[in-house]
């Protein structure tokens, strides 16, 4: 193992004409890891404040198939939720994220809705979470698994609800980066303190693989339901 | 031979002629005479030009095309300019042959200079002569091919339908794909027969849908290319006729000739 | 699978030749609404688009320069994380890794995502002949999987196939259901896939994927997809394989976001793929699911060798499909003609560097050099100039035919001699254009035929311009 490691290593610096990076070589790499460089950044997201962040993100939301509704704050979710799945025929039957913001709605207000914290095995028609962030720059939700945030509910039940705070939502690709380090000791994400997964996901899954046509709905969910909440209380970033 | 250094009143413009001109239709040569001419310019014609080197330079074969390099530079490198009435041999000289030669320096350095100061025809009348009409009357629907060369290497794309749109009597129809490759490739049009037959046949099928009479281009293998195959549509499928010129033969007004791949016999202006 | 990239002419008569392929191919559609002008048009939302090219190139070259230290800091952050990394030479290593992986976890079956890598070493037949069943989950990857053929595109696998083959095979395959069912429909395809492909998700024992990136900063490995099929198989099983060739890694999050904003833009005229995804070793204590293992497969497979070569630029390859979707001669024929994994414009440089250009020397030869795929590759890879290098080598190893040798060596002598070159040109010129006068065009014509075939050749206006110019010049008493 150790062995074709060494000698992949070798090949490599013996195609670059040099044997291993000098100290003064290697520090320079690890301050460019230490402190990312930005590339471009489209500009179609700067100079917005939260409402205008926020209402690109619903724009552009719609222009890959996702719904998006606007609610005020945590009390209007389960209405919110609710009123959806009963527009388009959905068993009140949701699986839950464990998450401490979904804990926080008042899901009484809607005795019929029928919550089952944890992941999904691939029975559940609805799965329910809170994103970590929303990226305004291409309507991306980026999710994070951890104990209150199984992936299995992006991607096993036919139809995804998920709760995005304003306060969550941000412009480019990598403000979500940075406040996902601002999670982290040291502002490090590397190894360990990287979450297992980390999922951008931009409407509903779909394929374009039979004569180029493009149809929704391919092995994840057909349906994408994003739950905006503007309460800015709601948003403290987990 | 005039010195180049001192800016001349009328530029000494060195035409490069090209081999597919020179050989299969001296009329397009005339024709960018002309449009030179009328553009203020004094046009020579160094004697010694055979061949810009490119089918060479695309089969690997770098020592002969280095050589042919080095003779077109030493024919054209004292003239203000040098104008190719072609995109691809355009090209050659303007963007490969520095390339090709990085390695001596000297010779670099002069491939430098010359690409420095050669154009293909109609984007110099257009970009350096300032040419916005050409004073000539063409009747006809014309839409108009990009080669592929001309388009990626010189970025030729505007500079042709400006000119043909101030052309009275003449309607220029877009080309949908103009800017997709004919199939000719210099080369690979004798190495992959069926695959170039593919893409003309694609090429014809698009020139034909436009409802044009007219196909122009900028680039004789390109126009050998689709005037041979929309013949061929014609004589087999009854196809319509599509009368198929260089640009330059619109744009000066020489269209007495035949077109590329008609008769005398068919009296076709 | 066995390469036939050899045998490229003969699949090209093939290729043209086949009605459903040709129809199939139809739906490239330049002009319209096809994959090219999808992306076209999602460029020309994004102003940024050149910048972040430039940018992407950077950092790919900048990557390969530092392309050890890269390697081990991704080794050693995957490894903090909980993750194996095996460093494979070549397909055997990778091969014989994988199914030791297989085995030690008792695999039964094995679900995939699409993976190039995969394909390269043929992953596939060497775990079902040693009786471990891969599924492939990307629809287009199925589909030609149970039809037994290799996937012709690197983004759409299935993309010479029209609907009528693809419910066919669904058919002789799903013999589950009512064989009267309606499958005309891609929805009515799609929809049974969906529901034959779940079960398979939920039982595999291993699932693997390949990697659009490995980001060293973190140690991950990124997945870039619509389906959610990726997604599945690596989450589900008890362990996720990800094969990814050295290649791949990138340094930074922020690097990889660079790239992902050109990846599907250029793909597929998507902003963002539907799913991205970062996955950074096995399940984490607490975690609620995930699988409970996770290996990365570094494969060299011959990417050290180039490196420091003129092919070296070929690396920068993010795998888009933007080069073969704008490609006028793979249109005509389809992927599978190209004999390989990679077809299109950058197949025909990675085949030959990958494989050898003895073996695959047609595929750097079928180009006009028309230069689309250079200006559409999000990462600003010359590809046309890297098929002129391969057309060198083969110059200078004589691995032309030698009619063609000749022939250029015959054209050279006389493009050197301007009198004799001029002379014979009239000559010609005079000749053929009196033959052709009348016509204007030969139906036939010996030594072009390969040309007069199918197209007529037009004829000469007789005389040269040279030997006209000079008429005109003595009549005028100039030279």
């Amino acid at each position: 193992m150790s062995n074709t490691r060494t000698q992949i290593l070798d090949g490599i610096r013996r195609s670059l004409k040099r044997g291993p990076l000098d100290q003064a070589a290697a520090r320079a790499l690890e301050m460019r890891l230490e402190r990312p460089l930005r590339g471009p950044v489209p500009a179609r997201t700067r100079g917005l404040d939260r409402d205008g962040l926020v209402e690109l993100f619903e724009r552009l939301a719609r222009e890959v198939n996702a719904t998006v509704v606007r609610v005020r704050d945590l009390d209007a979710v389960p209405d919110a939720v609710a009123d959806f799945l009963a527009t388009h025929n959905l068993p009140a039957d949701m699986a839950m994220a464990p998450d401490p913001l979904l804990d926080r709605v008042p899901w009484h207000k809607r005795p019929l809705l029928n919550l089952r914290r944890g992941r999904s095995h691939g029975q559940d028609a609805v799965g329910l979470s809170a994103a970590f962030a929303g990226i305004a720059e291409t309507a991306t939700l980026m999710l994070a698994s951890g104990a209150d945030s199984p992936s299995t509910l992006n991607f096993l039940p036919e139809t995804h609800v998920v709760v995005l705070p304003a306060a969550r939502v941000v412009g480019p690709i990598e403000d979500a980066w940075d406040r996902l380090r601002a999670t982290q000791p040291g502002e490090q994400l590397a190894g360990p303190t990287m979450p297992r997964t980390v999922n951008f996901i931009t409407g509903p899954s779909r394929t374009g693989d039979i004569e180029q046509k493009i149809l929704m709905g391919a092995h994840g969910p057909r349906r994408l339901h994003i739950v905006i909440v503007e309460d800015e209380s709601a948003g403290a970033q987990p | 031979m005039s010195s180049s250094s001192s800016p001349s009143p009328r530029p000494r413009v060195g035409l490069f002629v090209t081999c597919l001109v020179d050989f299969f239709r001296p009329s397009v040569g005339f024709a960018a005479v002309s449009l030179l001419e009328a553009a203020g310019c004094v046009v020579e014609v160094p004697e010694a030009q055979t061949c810009c080197g490119q089918p060479a330079y695309n089969s690997g074969d770098r020592a002969d095309a280095k050589d042919l390099a080095k003779r077109t530079i030493a024919l054209f490198e004292n003239f203000d300019y040098t104008v190719v009435p072609s995109g691809s041999c355009g090209g050659m000289i303007k963007e490969h042959y520095p390339e090709l030669l990085r390695d001596e320096p000297d010779w670099a350095r002069r491939a430098r200079q010359l690409a420095a100061r050669t154009y293909e025809l109609v984007s110099f009348l257009h970009d350096v002569r300032g040419v916005r009409n050409v004073p000539v009357r063409y009747d006809g629907t014309v839409t108009y091919h990009d080669s592929c060369s001309g388009l990626r290497e010189l970025g030729i794309k505007d500079q042709p339908r400006a000119l043909l749109r101030s052309i009275p009597g003449l309607k220029l129809v877009e080309l949908p794909g103009a800017e997709v490759c004919c199939g000719f490739g210099g080369t690979f049009c004798v190495k992959y027969p069926e695959i170039s037959d593919k893409m003309v046949a694609n090429k014809a099928a698009d020139v034909i849908g436009t409802g044009a009479d007219t196909l122009l281009a900028g680039d004789m293998g390109c126009l050998l290319n689709m005037a041979g195959k929309l013949k061929r549509l014609r004589l087999e499928e009854g196809a319509r006729p599509v009368r198929v010129r260089h640009v330059a033969e619109v744009l000066a007004g020489m269209t007495d000739e035949p077109p590329i791949g008609e008769g005398q016999d068919k009296g076709r202006a | 699978m066995q390469p036939t990239s050899h045998r490229f002419k003969d699949n090209v008569r093939g290729a043209l030749a086949d009605a459903a392929l040709q129809r199939a191919l139809g739906f490239f559609d330049f002009g319209q609404a096809g994959l090219a002008e999808r992306r076209r048009q999602a460029v020309a939302k994004l102003p940024e688009f050149e910048a972040l090219r430039e940018q992407a190139k950077a950092i790919k070259d900048h990557t390969l320069a530092n392309l050890d230290w890269y390697l081990e800091r991704f080794e050693k952050n995957c490894t903090a994380a909980g993750g194996h990394v095996h460093w494979c030479r070549d397909a055997e290593e990778a091969r014989q890794t994988v199914l030791d992986i297989c085995r030690r976890v008792g695999a039964r079956t094995v679900t995939k995502g699409k993976s190039m890598i995969g394909e390269e070493i043929a992953i596939n037949d060497f775990l079902a002949a040693n009786g471990i069943e891969p599924i492939e989950t990307d629809l287009g990857e199925y589909i030609v999987q149970i039809r037994h053929e290799a996937p012709s595109h690197i983004i759409a696998p299935a993309i010479h196939l029209t609907k009528e083959q693809v419910a066919a095979s669904f058919r002789d395959t799903h013999t589950q259901f009512d064989p009267a069912r309606p499958l005309e429909e891609p929805r009515a395809l799609l929809d049974e896939a969906r529901g034959v492909l779940r079960q398979k998700f939920l039982d595999a024992d291993v699932g693997i994927t390949g990697a659009n990136f490995l980001i060293a900063e973190t140690g991950s490995s990124v997945i870039v997809t619509n389906e959610g099929n990726g997604d599945l198989t690596q989450l589900l099983p008890k362990a996720h394989i990800v094969l990814a060739s050295l290649e791949k890694v990138v340094p930074t999050l922020e690097d990889a976001a660079t790239i992902l904003r050109v990846l599907a833009r250029s793909a597929t005229g998507q902003e963002m793929s539907v799913y991205t995804t970062f996955s950074t070793g096995p399940r984490r204590p607490g975690d609620l699911d995930g699988p409970g293992e996770y290996h990365v497969i570094l494969l060299d497979n011959g990417r050290s060798q180039l490196l420091g070569t003129e092919f070296q630029e070929i690396l920068r390859c993010i795998r888009c499909g933007a080069c073969m979707n704008n490609c006028p001669v793979y249109a005509s024929i389809g992927g599978h003609a190209y004999g390989w994994v990679y077809p299109g414009p950058m197949g025909a440089v990675l085949t030959p560097s990958l494989l050898g250009i003895e073996n695959a020397r047609d595929l750097p030869n079928a180009s006009t050099f028309c230069g689309r795929c250079e200006s559409v590759c999000p990462m600003k890879i010359p590809l046309p100039k890297l098929m002129r290098h391969y057309r060198e080598q083969e110059y200078e190893r004589r691995l032309a035919p030698a009619t063609a040798r000749m022939g250029l060596a015959a054209w050279a002598f006389l493009a050197r001699r301007p009198a004799l070159y001029h002379s014979m040109a009239r000559l010609a010129a005079d000749v053929l254009g009196r033959l052709g006068r009348r016509q204007g065009s030969f139906f036939n014509l010996p030594l072009a035929t390969g040309w007069t075939a199918t197209r007529d050749m037009p004829a000469p206006q007789g005389g040269t311009f040279q030997a006209q110019w000079r008429a005109r010049q003595r009549g005028k008493g100039r030279r």
